[in-house]
């Protein structure tokens, strides 16, 4: 087994770019190294992007926030601007794994590991957050629910590495919020999940609206007709029971050793209606 | 044995006292040396290859190519561990499951191990074994295991304790039953009846500590053993029969305990350990990983309990009754036998009936884990016992109390009760503030009581005294609850001097007498007579030795606390002599001082603890929180109440994870699919309350100062006690342990739909 430590995402991606056998990206190692201890994977490369020149900062730019590759989910914790822009982003990040995990984790990794559980996933997914990929073949913008392609599997080809998640500016009256179900108090990982990422027009009405649904299918799900539900409402009732309705029809869920199909399709719908309630308070609705 | 053990009612000093835990430095700055952190030079590390299938023919193992592999000193199989058990039944099923011989019976079973000079040699080692399996048909639930139709675990086997002596192989093992009276009778006396079936999952110990030990064979027939376990005079004792080595030639050293709670109390790796050493010819280490202790380790059996009660109107009950069936893994067990036992201990009476089935399924071998098999009878009858006082209309306290047994009482298992603890509990809970504490929305309270044997057993102590004064005590039950604490001030009451001029070890099996394992509860108990017995007899010789300082009649010198004090106006002008100015004389009035002990420990007096429980439930998802939690428990008397708390509040949070959410989850190919922290369950520090306690002491008859084991009985009520709570919560009876949100919110969806 190699270790790298490269200083430039050149530098990296070549290393990547010309590995022969299995390698892998090191950012906080919370997935990597449970996974080498297990057995389970056994790379030969492992390029640590850690040392990489901007990866570990988060950076307010004219359109909003770059968070780099390598920046633990503790330190969005600790970033005002951030926490006050996306509440929910960050309190999706602040639930994985425990506190010492936090110090390590990285959105990026979480939204690379390609779990459909994966706690921050839907909190950006509704956000409609970015990922900036370095190739071979330079550099490209996508969404982030075109990452994950189905359980432990990325739409990332050879060589590429996300450097960096990219979050907008925040107009007035904008909200987002992220509930997770687990059995317990924490250290745990979701039974399902739901994220809403609101924004309000003066009148206190939805004027936009994404809703993303974790541990509810193969991939985290970005339900699109949730959204529009919302939009020109003030979450009335019949609104938020046509939302549990439509997130839970929206699930493709498995019965596992975490849940059922049944219990999964209503706490969807139950953590949509909570989720937008709060997005929707944070945003100033009333 | 020269030992009067009967309670004298005498006034402590020292016992009843909180003194900071002697192992606690050790363990808070990571200096304690747990099973894992033993090093011998030349060590190798070993490892287990494990069989993925629940239930196959092993046709043949090819070990060649993993022999072969550099840095691979030694590959075995079960060839490697011959049978020695000489038509001991239970010994041979110990040596199967350290390594399965013919057919692998679970996900998990060890088929062959390697002892390699790393552990990346090690586990490529292993991928290089080939074993030919032929998979067969396999059986994991303990229902259907019991059809007629289900797969034969084990063909030899024929149900024992049937009328009829069976003609068919089974995979019912054994069919117990206790009780006495006439239930039909009863039941036709009976205004109300309640009759329920209920179940619960197989949950695990759940010590953080995973199996651990370093053995070392010798061509000289020698061997050393430093292993975590409960119990190193019985480690010792089975390890040498199943590799064939004299047991006095075995020296066992107990690790610290990084928790047990009968899970180590048997032996799974360590004669592979020792196997490989004496192959290799060197040390071998293994440590299992969570993985193995998850799948093949010893859980606590998975049940399924139907439960008859019945009562007048005036809240008498008339008759009770129970069918308790209980998985025991693969191999025959008496857990069954111990639920039925144990299902109506707590109550007086006339008509009662228990009927056990110990039932083999193709999951690991099941240990004992505290109080083993009592909590899941115990939430069959409390539930049913709680849903019975709803029906009358009673007090689920007050009917409680209305039909507890107390001195005299004739226990459904048989004995007759001394002085017991059950209405004196129920009586705390009755009056606790907790029973009057306004709920809220969602909010429900249940109580349950619970009951426990104790055990006493073969228990050897010696304790020396150094010339300067201060004692060593050499004990051979492994501390894994504060022992060493309690038998210290044990020993400090006895000899009538501090508690810091005292320093308690567990010594290993060359150095003491034997000693039963840490289990039953019985590691204060027993221990601690033997160190009265021991201290009383360093006594007889200090008295003889101040005597000879003195040159007067021992007859005439009495010990008072820490004193040789001659006794009688003619010898007024003799000052008081104190244990350390004995000792300082000691190499000239005869040699060292010692007192030593060695009996069995009878009389071990029974345990009951009554639980209140807050619950609170979200409808929308069946989410629980533990809102409020409430242990009573006598203890007859709490040597050191901190710790006999501290095992109250123990009890209570296993069963709080056992009750909500741990479960052993087996996929439809018999393999386990939780086999992790992450997935099984267990609470973490968030998901409880400040659990508090009330202490009573009802003194045991049987010892000299009191004392009951304490250490068990405190995970009986939980299961019931949480479903109690639920079921008030939500208005719906929860059958089905444990009650995870899945599980609550299909109860309240059914309900909902009618």
């Amino acid at each position: 087994m190699r270790y790298i430590r490269p200083l430039s995402i050149e530098d990296a991606v070549g290393e990547l770019a010309k590995a022969v056998g299995p390698a892998a990206i090191l950012a906080g190692g919370s997935d990597l190294l449970v996974r080498m201890k297990g057995g389970f994977i056994e790379p030969e490369l492992i390029v640590d992007i850690k040392a990489i020149g901007g990866l570990a900062d988060i950076s307010e730019t004219a359109d909003g926030f770059r968070i780099g590759a390598a920046v633990p989910c503790a330190v969005l914790g600790e970033h005002k601007a951030l926490k006050q822009a996306w509440p929910g982003v960050v309190e999706a990040a602040n639930l994985i794994g425990s506190k010492q995990v936090q110090g390590r984790c990285t959105i990026t990794g979480n939204l690379c590991n390609a779990s459909p559980a994966a706690d921050s996933v839907p909190a950006l997914v509704a956000a409609g957050a970015k990922a900036v990929v370095a190739g071979p073949s330079g550099k490209r913008t996508i969404a982030v629910e075109s990452v994950p392609t189905a359980p432990g599997r990325t739409s990332l080809a050879k060589g590429e590495i996300i450097e960096a998640i990219l979050l907008d500016k925040r107009p007035v009256h904008a909200g987002d919020a992220y509930l997770r179900f687990i059995p317990r108090t924490e250290m745990d990982i979701a039974v399902v999940s739901a994220g809403v990422n609101l924004t309000l027009d003066d009148h206190g009405a939805i004027k936009t609206a994404r809703v993303a649904l974790g541990a509810a299918a193969p991939t985290v799900l970005l339900v699109k007709e949730a959204g529009q539900v919302l939009i020109g409402s003030k979450l009335d009732e019949a609104t938020l029971e046509r939302l549990a309705k439509i997130c839970a029809g929206a699930c493709r869920p498995i019965d596992d050793k975490r849940g059922t199909i049944e219990f999964r399709r209503k706490v969807a719908g139950v953590l949509a209606q909570r989720a937008a309630a709060i997005a929707y308070k944070r945003a100033g609705g009333k | 044995m020269n030992f009067d053990p009967r309670f004298t009612g005498r006034k402590f000093s020292s016992v009843g006292t909180r003194p900071l835990r002697p192992d606690g430095i050790d363990k808070v700055t990571g200096r304690a040396r747990y099973g894992a952190d033993f090093n011998m030079a030349g060590q190798l590390v070993g490892r287990v290859l494990r069989s993925p299938h629940a239930h196959a023919v092993i046709k043949s193992i090819d070990t060649s190519k993993a022999e072969k592999l550099a840095g691979v000193k030694a590959v075995i199989t079960a060839k490697d561990l011959p049978d020695l058990t000489d038509g001991d039944a239970a010994m041979y099923d110990i040596l199967d499951n350290s390594m399965a011989r013919t057919k692998a019976l679970y996900d998990g079973h060890a088929v062959a191990a390697v002892a390699a000079i790393d552990a990346r040699i090690a586990r490529q080692a292993l991928k290089l074994i080939e074993v030919d399996y032929e998979v067969l048909p396999h059986v994991t639930d303990v229902d259907e295991a019991m059809n007629h139709h289900a797969p034969l675990i084990n063909d030899a086997i024929f149900t024992e304790g049937l009328e009829e002596k069976p003609v068919k192989a089974s995979n019912v093992t054994k069919r117990t039953q206790f009780g006495h009276g006439d239930v039909h009778k009863g039941f036709a006396q009976a205004d109300f009846i309640v009759e329920r079936s209920f179940k619960t999952e197989q949950t695990h110990q759940g010590y953080i500590e995973p199996h651990a030990c370093v053995a070392s064979v010798n061509p000289d027939g020698t061997a050393d053993l430093w292993v975590c376990t409960q119990g190193h005079f019985v480690y010792r004792q089975h390890c040498a029969q199943l590799l064939g080595l004299e047991a006095s030639k075995l020296r066992v050293t107990s690790s610290e305990i990084g928790g047990g709670f009968g899970g180590k109390t048997h032996v799974w790796a360590e004669p592979v350990a020792l196997a490989l050493s004496r192959k290799a010819g060197r040390p071998v280490k293994l440590v299992m990983t969570r993985d193995e202790v998850f799948r093949a380790s010893g859980p606590t059996s998975a049940t399924s309990i139907d439960v008859k009660i019945g009562a007048t109107k005036d809240g008498t009950i008339t008759a009770a009754e129970a069918t308790l069936r209980y998985s025991c893994g693969p191999y025959p067990g008496s857990w069954a036998e111990i639920g039925a036992m144990t299902a109506f201990a707590c109550y007086n009476l006339e008509n009662v009936k228990t009927v056990g089935f110990e039932v083999l399924v193709n999951r690991p071998k099941t240990a004992a884990y505290r109080a083993p098999s009592a909590p899941m009878a115990a939430f069959a009858v409390e539930s049913a016992v709680d849903e019975l006082a709803h029906e009358l209309g009673m007090n689920a306290v007050d009917f409680r109390i209305k039909n507890a047994a107390q001195e005299g009482t004739r226990a459904s298992y048989g004995p007759v009760y001394g002085p017991i603890g059950i209405g004196p509990t129920l009586e705390a809970v009755k009056n606790h503030p907790h029973m009057k504490a306004p709920l809220k929305a969602n909010q429900g309270r249940g109580m349950a009581c619970g009951f426990w044997f104790n055990f006493g057993g073969q228990t050897c102590v010696d304790l020396n005294i150094g010339m300067d004064g201060s004692v060593s005590l050499a004990v051979g039950t492994v501390d894994v609850g504060g022992s060493r604490a309690s038998l210290s001030l044990v020993a400090a009451e006895e000899l009538g001097i501090d508690y810091s001029q005292l320093k308690a070890i567990v010594a290993d099996t060359s150095s003491l007498g034997y000693n039963d394992m840490t289990d039953g509860s019985r590691g204060t108990f027993s221990s601690s007579m033997a160190t009265i017995s021991a201290a009383r007899n360093a006594i007889k010789i200090l008295r003889d030795r101040a005597a000879q300082m003195w040159d007067i009649p021992v007859d005439d010198v009495v010990w008072e606390k820490g004193h040789a004090i001659a006794k009688g106006e003619k010898y007024g002008n003799l000052s008081a002599l104190s244990l350390k100015d004995i000792a300082a004389k000691s190499g000239t009035t005869g040699g060292p001082i010692a007192g030593h002990s060695e009996l069995v420990a009878d009389g071990a007096g029974v345990s009951f603890a009554t639980h209140i429980c807050d619950i609170e439930v979200d409808p929308e998802t069946g989410a629980t929180r533990v809102i409020r939690y409430t242990v009573v428990q006598d203890a007859g008397k709490a040597v050191h109440p901190t710790y006999v708390e501290g095992q109250y509040q123990g009890g209570a949070a296993q069963g709080i994870g056992w009750a909500l959410n741990e479960e052993y989850i087996y996929g439809k190919d018999g393999r386990l699919q939780n086999a992790g922290f992450l997935d099984y369950r267990i609470p973490v520090c968030s998901d409880l309350p400040m659990i508090d306690t009330q202490i009573l002491e009802i003194p045991n008859p049987n010892h000299p100062y009191g004392v009951r084991g304490v250490g068990e009985t405190s995970i009986v009520p939980p299961l019931a006690a949480i479903a109690n709570a639920v079921s008030n919560a939500v208005g719906v009876r929860m059958t089905h342990i444990p009650m995870s949100p899945p599980r609550i919110l299909a109860a309240l969806d059914a309900e909902r739909e009618g």
